[in-house]
């Protein structure tokens, strides 16, 4: 008997240390770790870009960007450090959707920075719908992600494919006074959808688009298509991604340049620029980002990555930068508690940037960029090929001067839509 | 025949198995990607390894499955389940008319002729934007499940995936076993006197056509469900070559090789990469690594080493000679 119940105090005794031990490391991992966690463990930022591949040079350009940002902010966003999980989606969607599932399951990542590419980010929309992670596209430009197949845990650092070309319809037809344009751009979405905007605002104003020509992606030579613009037209629209704006433009100037060229901001983009010679020059076009442009914030960023990575910015640099920012102005209004994702994508949907390389900035409803567009003329400038700004509108949204309700109401932009009504005139 | 089978049985249990060793969604997915891929190899598999008709254009039977389901079950208001069924079934169709096309070729021609049909089909995917969506794709594709089969869950789905790929193994090791598979790699190896035998050549390679097409067009279906998007991408070039690179990395007209050669492609590609910066080059490096040391692929090589091995124990033994493949 005597041991026996020897045995069972013996037993309370340990329950009851154990017990009391458990509380006191509880009351210690509250106490220590509660503020600890919220801000010393990183916050884990994946940032999907493309390493391999045809779109590799933008990806470059984009990790610059985000390098930048990141560097600028002395790695940390809202008190807490950040762990940057780059995954290379090698630019295509399946692969995009794996390195996604590895971000959100694997690292379990706090927010995503990406992908590169409008097919890539529609190849994961339906995914990041599913598990709920705040998505910033920091270059995907496809109409539709804010706009008829709006994401709500979807944001875009940059604007739409047709944004900035809106505004150059309208300078085409009012200020430079052009009436018959052809247009000659990339056979893909972006393309497509860059042209359809120009088109739109510059057939609203007066002009008339009379053809359209749509070289393959991967066309070795332009001369056919070039052969095929009228002499009688007032300039030529190009809507070129890539390095294809580098090659069309020199076999234009080869063949002569029967008309002047206006163009889509990629395809004078300041990251091809400095691989661009004399054909570039004079070249017109518009884009929501360029080098030069003076807003608040984007000297000192243009000048850092001069300095840092000896080129100018251009639309991927500045993109990823922008995304960075986004990310960081949301991280500080939810005061670094990043767990609670609704909370900070609600934050993200409600950013307002007054610097930065794209100045002052606010997201619409549809989570889209409110920002300058400027209209922009290559010029060689200190011993280097610049846009330099001809004219700036300022608060430009991603439906122009149109009704939001009866732009979503029409189809998306694409080939044949809006249809041109001038064909052949 | 059980016997020869049991490996495969321990191998895709163990992939069944995974949920149950890692809680993470990731490697579950990882899993479901290696059987639908494996299950492509293996439709290829007739025809490169066992018909001896080496297609650059495989892709053509997924992707025209995952894009008539996607648009069928999307803009066609299908529901999912007889939009898979009416999708294999129309991929069945086209494949026909297809087959009349490319088997009028062999050799090189063959090589060509099916990368130009699967170019048509690509082109037809890529400009045809107000079916397809364009380069976009075509996004949202639902996957079919229901309160018995819930198959937005990872490992439900990686549960109808392997299974469809245990049906895969069982349905072509049958059929390479049987008169009708010796007889295919008849024609593969002598057709002309296959031929003057009394077979019907065309006939015997246009039923493989069809049986690959078959698991092609089954592939392409869990590839939609699984990826719940479909783009022109998985129609270029480069994805009916990674299908032939799984083929012939692991062993052309083995039973296994395709499902080892497409475990390796998946895996390097995605699992690898995690660690590895230069995966595309560690990808490049492995194959060129399995040509120089196994020509055959992976399955014949270890076959070989194995047969070396044996040889080197007792001291004299019988040289073996190489088989030969002569085509007349």
């Amino acid at each position: 008997m005597p041991t026996n119940t020897s045995a069972v105090t013996f037993r309370r005794t340990r329950s009851k240390a154990s017990c009391k031990a458990w509380l006191l490391a509880t009351a210690l991992a509250a106490v220590c770790a509660a503020p600890a966690l919220a801000q010393q463990a990183p916050i884990k930022v994946g940032f999907m870009t493309v390493r391999s591949g045809a779109l590799a040079a933008g990806g470059k350009q984009m990790e610059q960007g985000l390098e930048y940002c990141l560097a600028e902010r002395g790695g940390k966003m809202g008190g807490r450090p950040v762990e940057l999980i780059t995954v290379d989606t090698a630019g295509q969607p399946a692969t995009t959707k794996t390195r996604a599932q590895e971000l959100v399951e694997r690292v379990r990542v706090d927010a995503i920075i990406g992908p590169l590419a409008a097919f890539e980010a529609l190849a994961i929309d339906d995914y990041i719908r599913q598990v709920g992670v705040p998505v910033i596209s920091p270059s995907a430009a496809a109409e539709d992600l804010t706009q008829r197949k709006q994401n709500p845990w979807f944001v875009r650092a940059v604007g739409t494919s047709a944004q900035a070309n809106h505004a150059l319809g309208e300078y085409a037809a009012k200020d430079l006074k052009l009436k018959r344009v052809v247009t000659i751009g990339d056979d893909f979405a972006f393309g497509h959808e860059a042209t359809a905007g120009f088109q739109r605002a510059f057939e609203d104003n007066g002009g008339k688009v009379v053809k359209k020509l749509w070289p393959p992606l991967n066309v070795a030579d332009y001369g056919s298509y070039i052969s095929q613009i009228p002499s009688d037209v007032d300039a030529v629209y190009a809507a070129f991604a890539g390095g294809n704006g580098l090659r069309f433009l020199q076999q234009y100037a080869e063949y002569g340049a029967p008309a002047k060229v206006i163009a889509q901001m990629t395809t004078v983009d300041e990251g091809i620029l400095k691989s661009m010679g004399k054909e570039a020059v004079g070249v017109i076009s518009s884009g929501w980002y360029t080098a030069t442009q003076d807003v608040p914030g984007n000297k000192e960023f243009a000048a850092g990555i001069r300095a840092k990575y000896g080129a100018d910015p251009g639309y991927y640099t500045a993109g990823a930068y922008e995304a960075c920012a986004f990310l960081d102005a949301a991280v500080k209004a939810v005061d670094g508690k990043v767990e609670d994702k609704q909370a900070l994508m609600k934050a993200l949907r409600e950013v307002k940037l007054d610097k930065g390389p794209f100045g002052e900035v606010a997201l619409d409803p549809y989570g889209n960029p409110i920002m300058t567009v400027t209209i922009r003329r290559t010029e060689e400038k200190d011993g280097r090929l610049q846009n330099v700004v001809l004219k700036t509108y300022p608060k430009v949204s991603q439906f122009w001067t149109y009704d939001p309700k009866a732009f979503l109401a029409d189809p998306v932009y694409s080939r044949d839509y809006p249809p041109a009504r001038h064909l052949g005139n | 025949m059980t016997r020869r089978m049991l490996p495969f049985a321990v191998v895709l249990a163990a992939m069944a198995l995974v949920p149950v060793f890692t809680p993470s969604h990731f490697y579950v997915n990882l899993t479901s990607q290696v059987a639908i891929a494996a299950i492509g190899a293996l439709g290829l598999n007739v025809l490169v390894g066992h018909a001896g008709l080496n297609s650059l254009g495989f892709a053509v039977f997924p992707g025209l499955s995952a894009y008539l389901v996607a648009w069928l079950s999307t803009l066609g208001g299908f529901d999912p389940v007889s939009a898979g069924l009416l999708a294999i079934g129309g991929t069945m169709l086209v494949a026909g008319l297809f087959g009349v096309v490319a088997l009028r070729a062999t050799g090189l021609g063959f090589v060509m002729i099916t990368m130009a049909l699967c170019q048509i089909v690509w082109g037809a995917a890529y400009r045809w934007t107000s079916v397809t969506g364009g380069d976009n794709g075509i996004s949202a594709v639902p996957r079919p499940g229901t309160g018995l089969l819930p198959l937005e869950r990872p490992e439900v789905f990686l549960w109808l995936c392997v299974g469809t790929l245990a049906l895969a193994l069982i349905q072509l090791g049958r059929f390479f076993d049987s008169p009708m598979g010796v007889a295919l790699r008849g024609t593969r190896d002598q057709p002309r006197r296959m031929s003057a035998v009394g077979y019907d050549v065309w006939r015997i390679r246009f039923s493989a056509w069809m049986l690959a097409a078959a698991w092609g067009a089954v592939t392409g279906l869990l590839y939609a469900w699984y990826h719940q998007f479909v783009s022109p991408h998985m129609m270029a070039v480069t994805a009916s070559a990674e299908v032939l690179l799984m083929v012939v990395a692991g062993g052309a007209g083995t039973l296994a090789g395709p499902l080892i050669g497409a475990a390796l492609v998946v895996l390097l590609k995605n699992l690898a990469s995690i660690w590895i910066e230069r995966w595309v080059m560690l990808l490049g490096c492995t194959f060129v690594a399995i040509v120089l040391l196994m020509p055959d692929g992976i399955v014949p090589g270890f076959g070989l080493l194995r047969a070396a091995l044996a040889r080197l124990r007792p001291a004299p033994a019988p040289k073996l000679v190489p088989r030969e493949r002569a085509d007349v």
